[in-house]
């Protein structure tokens, strides 16, 4: 280091997910020489795209396809990596962070990237053997590893993760019964035609479906501990030598909490993602922020742009909540949903023979939602313009993008 | 000829009488002018060009039925002649009825007069040619001493002045039109005149327009006379020596157009407009009057042809080349019926019920039961047949309850009529709908015989194409069933020649030159002689030496001899009057009604090529922009006309070329291709009291807006159900994909919309219910073959590019759905129905230098065809070099002069 050299000031990120790396990306764009940045990470795997951990999963990608980030990047941008040492306190009134390893950081700007951790069903058996989540490349490849010895899993969860999870086991060659506690799959994205579309399609492929399903129980062997079956609330008993929960996740909170930082599902941040400590920004999966968490990487990437805007000084960014199309990643199905599945018209178009849907929900002269299954490819287009009053081209609205005089 | 794979046949279309050679070329049948005809010279018209498209079997009546069970012939003939007889027997020959067709040939016609006037005993046989000629034939008869043409086309082309009376030849008999405007780029001396009271194609190539008030012709053709006499330009000495009751009509002229304010005043026109064209008219001695229906369907369509032939014989401007009044005719063998005797007035081969001639035809026919006096002219045919007296009437290739007037009571007088037989080449018309009994004709290229075109011409059509299914001749199934009455002697005809040589005997049985129509020279021809035959012109009483065909009349009346006994011809003594029916509070607007340059008839031929469809493709009433913004309708829009007979529901079209007060429809339309188009359903029977023709061209009526609340279209593969008359439709069928637009009052949802695509297995839907706007794509064997969509007003969709992608079977799902293709959209209006040209394509073209038809027709390929839309693209290159102009006169300067390139 030159004497000449200015002192940059310490800058601390707890996490290296999604968030943490693109806040990286983000803040060397506009302020390379500000800080010096200590990135600490729990994982021992630097930075991974964890939405392409489904087709990882499903054997269609590898694990080095989703490395985004190797520790060389880090190196090449000035930037310390800890691994494998996750932070175990936040010393706020020193400014510093402590790690389990028992290393102590300084910050004069700490950004919480702690993200969440999954939720568990609370019910009997729950601790035993063979019950897994799916949440980060270690469980993914646990994942595999399991798939080679299991015969019959059962996931838990008709969301994105769930399905994603329940194909990717099918596909090596598992017999997965997926079950979901809603009256359809993705209910929260989709509306019910569509549903069920996507649990026709998901049959056709072998995947078994319960829905309005509720777990009671797991139940494990006697000799080694490890799952054998979920028992279900209506009394059926699903033989398991995996389980899979993707029930939804949490933010992990637990070391804003110790540190006296205001939470309440996630930590509490105000427009510019600073939390009650000015010192402290947090961006990510661990954020609250207007009584929203958060847990698709668009609002994410969003929140670490305003952030490092913020960090670099340059802060004249707000960070507002956009609701964010969501695309289901299983070979095969399509699907797009975005903005809300409510209104007071809908627009809908069914296609039988190519199994295209479309369905789209105006609120008055304005866009509010849309569905697509089958046939995605006008995704990106909807999206952009909901919330515009369209009743110039509602007769159109449906073709979308293949109307010249529409795109216009 | 026929030994090799091309038959030289004549077009079964408009009365010109094109010769056309039909080849097979790659399985299709192509037409082609015959060059060595003498009536087009390889010229051909786009319906004719498009003969080839109609020959399939799509639709075609092809089996005899009974109350819509198939039956064999025997059974059929059998019972046609069973009902005949009880007819006869019980209630006199009087009570049954032929109506039969210019579509017919003359062979066939001549034994449908042989069996109703010889040997049933009545003259209750009459001809869809009442419609459209029988006031030239009254007219004629009148003045010349018989039903004869005077000059040949020739003559058009060798005038200095032609003038086309009700006639717009350029779309109704457009190879003579091309004729003509031949002949005047050969010598721009010659000068036409268009008298119309719309301003038509025709009107491109006219020096002089006169759009007088509808039904005021009389005025100025008797006007005409007076003022010859008074500028002292009258041939006194042909009308000494060769003409009679000079005048009378003379004083009856005088009386009713004493001046030439007189006349401008009865015409509203201009007075300088019509002394000029009387300038024009003395000063041309060649010159040649046309005249069609714009003269002869009107309640004084004779007087009207009188006083065009009066001038005529008061100038002696007949009989000498280039100069004639021309009467030209609508159908294929109107003529042909006119020789025969088809009409009910006459008895045969140019013989009324004179005792001398019901002696000599009489003998001739070898039959003691010869009709007595004429029998009903076709309104009052089918009103005997409305009132019961007449229990059997048998209808051939034509379809009344389209185009008589009051056709919603043809229709009723049909429906309870207990006999009506129909025969037919087509499975659906809306008079076989009527029918009992149906039997299948042979069509075009499958049948045999001649016909006679508007200057005396007699062709031979030919057969090129096997009889398909059961279907006959109609001289076959005529003879089989008077030989089934016991007439069997009279009918044993082995096939058309031997018909064809008893007609031509008949013409110069004891003749000595007092009947015009003689063909006597033709009664020898051997079988393979009528093979071979000739066009040739009538008379034609001395054969020429081996060569029949060779020897022919070009010329009547060369001499000055007409066909009164005394040889002198008579001028008719002509009162004019405007039409009774005249516009009211109630009824304001004039409807007058005519062909389409695309179209023939009531559509059942020219449907079946779909390019004929594209010109125009859905009816339409055309008003004046002024007139449709006082009845408060938009250009487009779907309304209701109404007459005190029935009412239409129809596009409404602005039109310039329209006079205000005035609309227009097009004939052609019918309960098989629209809801209520049947234009004639609308007419007033008003007929002319010597011939008996309806006046079709001054009907009062009003308009008012239809005002659905949805429309649709549905474009499809295979079969469409068409809706009850209570919503708007209008069917347009293609090649292998039908069209049908509707449009209502009554509300109906997707389920209706799915119902009229019966042959469709599944359906993709798109639905904003609450817009009431639908579409479907429908699936037929996994592949889209159909597209339907339903709005309260209809999106802009490409029909054109719907029909050719279903057509190919490839379209892409969301596309189609859209109804248009991703790039440029083209619903401009189709000019060049032969090489499918659009409007804006011509209009880039212009823009892009081309400043002729020429050039237009280099870079486009319009106009290259048969030419007929050649004044559109002139009318194209006006109003587009205007906007040119205007633009240029905005300020736009910087524009340079652009020049037709290559």
């Amino acid at each position: 280091m030159s004497v000449t050299a200015p002192m940059k000031s310490p800058l601390v990120i707890i996490g290296n997910g999604m968030a943490a790396t693109r806040l990286l990306e983000e803040l060397l764009a506009l302020a390379p020489e500000r800080y010096a940045i200590t990135v600490v990470s729990a994982e021992a795997a630097p930075g991974y795209n964890r939405v392409l951990l489904s087709p990882v999963l499903s054997g269609e990608q590898n694990e080095a396809s989703v490395v985004t980030h190797d520790s060389d990047w880090y190196q090449r941008h000035g930037i310390r990596l800890i691994t494998a040492d996750p932070a175990v306190r936040i010393e706020r009134r020193r400014r510093q962070v402590i790690t389990a390893s028992g290393e102590v950081l300084p910050y004069h700007r700490l950004v919480l990237a702690t993200g969440s951790r999954p939720r568990r069903l609370g019910c009997e058996g729950g601790e035993l053997d063979g019950i897994m989540t799916f949440r980060d490349l270690q469980d993914t490849r646990a994942l595999i590893q399991a798939s080679r010895e299991v015969r019959a899993a059962v996931v838990i969860g008709g969301g994105f993760l769930g399905i994603e999870a329940a194909e990717g086991l099918r596909r090596r060659g598992v017999a997965v019964t997926l079950v979901h506690s809603g009256p359809g799959l993705l209910n929260r994205q989709l509306d019910a035609e569509a549903s069920e579309l996507l649990a026709r399609d998901l049959t056709r492929r072998g995947l078994q479906l319960r829905l309005n399903a509720r777990t009671s129980a797991f139940l494990g062997r006697r000799e080694d501990g490890r799952v054998r079956a979920v028992t279900l609330a209506d009394g059926e008993t699903l033989p398991a030598d995996l389980v899979v929960q993707a029930i939804g996740i949490r933010p992990e909170i637990a070391l804003a909490e110790d540190a006296g930082l205001s939470c309440r599902q996630g930590v509490l941040t105000d427009d510019t993602l600073q939390t009650f400590d000015p010192a402290i920004y947090a961006v990510g999966e661990c954020v609250e922020h207007r009584h929203r968490t958060f847990g698709l990487v668009a609002p994410l990437y969003e929140q670490a742009r305003v952030c490092a805007a913020h960090l670099a000084e340059m802060g004249h960014r707000r960070y507002a909540w956009r609701d964010t199309a969501t695309r289901l990643k299983v070979s095969g199905v399509s699907l797009f949903s975005a903005g809300e599945r409510d209104g007071d018209a809908t627009l809908c178009w069914r296609d039988p023979v190519a199994g295209h849907y479309r369905r789209l929900w105006l609120d008055g002269s304005r866009l509010a939602g849309v569905v697509l299954y089958g046939d995605t490819s006008a995704g990106a287009w909807y999206s952009e313009r909901i919330g515009d009053d369209i009743s110039p081209w509602r007769e159109q609205l449906l073709f979308a993008e293949r109307l010249p005089e529409v795109a216009a | 000829m026929s030994q090799t794979n091309q038959t030289c046949t004549t077009c079964p279309y408009c009365g010109v009488g094109c010769g056309v050679t039909m080849q097979q070329d790659a399985g299709a049948w192509k037409a082609e002018g015959t060059d060595a005809h003498p009536a087009n010279f390889g010229r051909l018209c786009v319906k004719g060009s498009a003969l080839g498209e109609t020959t399939g079997l799509s639709e075609r009546l092809l089996y005899p039925e009974i109350n819509g069970c198939r039956v064999d012939w025997d059974q059929a003939l059998d019972t046609v002649a069973v009902r005949l007889r009880e007819a006869i027997d019980t209630h006199g020959p009087e009570a049954v009825g032929f109506y039969v067709s210019g579509q017919l040939l003359t062979e066939d016609y001549y034994v449908a007069n042989k069996l109703m006037k010889g040997f049933i005993g009545a003259a209750n046989i009459d001809t869809n040619s009442r419609l459209c000629m029988s006031s030239a034939v009254a007219a004629h008869k009148k003045t010349l001493g018989a039903d004869a043409v005077p000059g040949s086309y020739q003559d058009l082309e060798l005038a200095d002045l032609v003038i086309l009376v009700g006639s717009n030849m350029a779309w109704t008999h457009p190879v003579v039109y091309q004729r003509l405007v031949a002949a005047r780029e050969a010598r721009p001396n010659m000068k036409v005149v268009v008298i119309d009271p719309r301003s038509t194609a025709t009107c491109d190539m006219a020096d002089l327009h006169l759009p007088l008030q509808a039904g005021a012709d009389g005025y100025l053709f008797t006007g005409l006379l007076a003022w010859l006499a008074r500028e002292k330009s009258l041939d006194q000495d042909f009308i000494d020596r060769h003409t009679n009751g000079f005048s009378e009509a003379l004083t009856a002229a005088d009386a009713a157009c004493p001046d030439l304010a007189s006349v401008a005043e009865a015409c509203a026109l201009p007075e300088a407009l019509v002394e000029k064209f009387y300038q024009w008219f003395r000063d041309c001695p060649r010159t040649v009057t046309v005249f069609s229906q714009g003269i002869n369907q009107s309640e004084t369509g004779v007087d009207k042809a009188s006083a065009i032939i009066n001038c005529h014989l008061g100038t002696g401007r007949i009989g000498h080349p280039g100069a004639a009044p021309f009467s030209i005719t609508g159908q294929p063998n109107a003529m042909g019926g006119r020789e025969v005797g088809g009409l009910a007035n006459m008895l045969a081969a140019h013989m009324g019920f004179d005792p001398a001639a019901r002696d000599r035809v009489s003998r001739f026919w070898g039959t003691e039961r010869l009709a007595r006096s004429p029998g009903f002219k076709a309104v009052d045919l089918f009103r005997a047949v409305g009132e019961g007296r007449i229990k059997v009437i048998w209808i051939m290739a034509t379809n009344p309850v389209v185009s008589m007037p009051e056709a919603d009571l043809v229709r009723a007088a049909l429906a309870q009529c207990p006999t009506v037989i129909v025969s037919d080449c087509v499975s659906d018309t809306d008079t076989l709908r009527m029918a009992h009994i149906r039997l299948p004709a042979a069509g075009w290229g499958e049948k045999d015989g001649t016909v006679t075109n508007s200057e005396r011409r007699i062709s031979r059509q030919r057969a090129f194409l096997p009889l398909p299914g059961e279907a006959r001749p109609d001289w076959w199934i005529m003879t089989q069933v008077a030989q089934r009455m016991g007439y069997g002697q009279a009918f044993d005809y082995p096939n058309p020649a031997a018909i064809f040589r008893e007609h031509a005997a008949l013409s110069g049985f004891e003749n000595d030159g007092e009947r015009a129509f003689d063909i006597g020279a033709l009664a020898q021809v051997s079988d393979a002689q009528y093979d071979q035959l000739l066009p040739v012109q009538w008379p034609i009483s001395v054969l020429g030496p081996g060569d029949p065909g060779a020897a022919g009349t070009e010329r009547l009346f060369t001499d000055g001899h007409f066909f009164y006994p005394d040889g002198r011809a008579r001028f008719a003594a002509v009162a004019p009057r405007l039409p009774h029916a005249a516009v009211s509070r109630d009824w304001p607007l004039l409807l007058n009604s005519g062909r389409l340059r695309d179209q023939w008839h009531t559509m059942t031929r020219t449907a079946r090529a779909a390019r004929l469809m594209s010109h125009t493709s859905e009816p339409f009433v055309a008003v004046h922009p002024d007139d449709l913004a006082e009845a408060g309708l938009r250009d487009g829009e779907l309304v209701n006309v109404e007459s005190p007979q029935s009412h239409c529901v129809v596009t409404v079209r602005a039109s310039d070329d329209q006079q205000r007060g005035h609309v227009f429809m097009p004939i052609h339309w019918n309960d098989c291709f629209a809801s209520a188009a049947r234009v004639d359903a609308l007419v007033a029977a008003i007929r002319d009291a010597e011939s008996g023709q309806p006046a079709f061209k001054q009907t009062p009526v009003r308009l008012s807006a239809y005002g659905p609340s949805w429309q649709a279209l549905i474009v499809t593969r295979g079969r469409v159900n068409v809706p009850d008359s209570q919503h708007y439709w209008c069917r347009i069928p293609g090649e292998r994909v039908t069209r049908l637009r509707c449009a209502g009052t009554r509300a109906v949802d997707s389920e209706w919309l799915r119902a009229r695509c019966p042959e469709i297995e599944q359906f993709a839907t798109m639905e904003d219910e609450a817009l009431g706007h639908y579409r479907l794509v429908g699936y037929r064997h996994g592949k889209p073959a159909c597209v339907a969509v339903m709005a309260p007003t209809l999106p802009d969709l490409d029909e054109d590019w719907l029909s050719r992608t279903l057509e190919a079977g490839d379209g892409e799902v969301m596309q189609l759905l859209a109804g248009v293709p991703g790039g440029r959209r083209d619903n401009s209006p189709m000019v060049c129905s032969c090489h499918q040209v659009r409007q804006s394509c011509i209009e880039d073209a212009i823009h892009e230098g081309c400043a002729d038809v020429a050039a237009i027709s280099a870079c486009t390929r319009a106009g290259s065809g048969c030419g007929s839309c050649i004044p559109e693209l002139r009318a194209l290159l006006v109003s587009t070099e205007k906007e040119k102009r205007d633009a240029e006169s905005d300020g736009n300067t910087d524009r340079l002069p652009v020049h037709a390139v290559g």
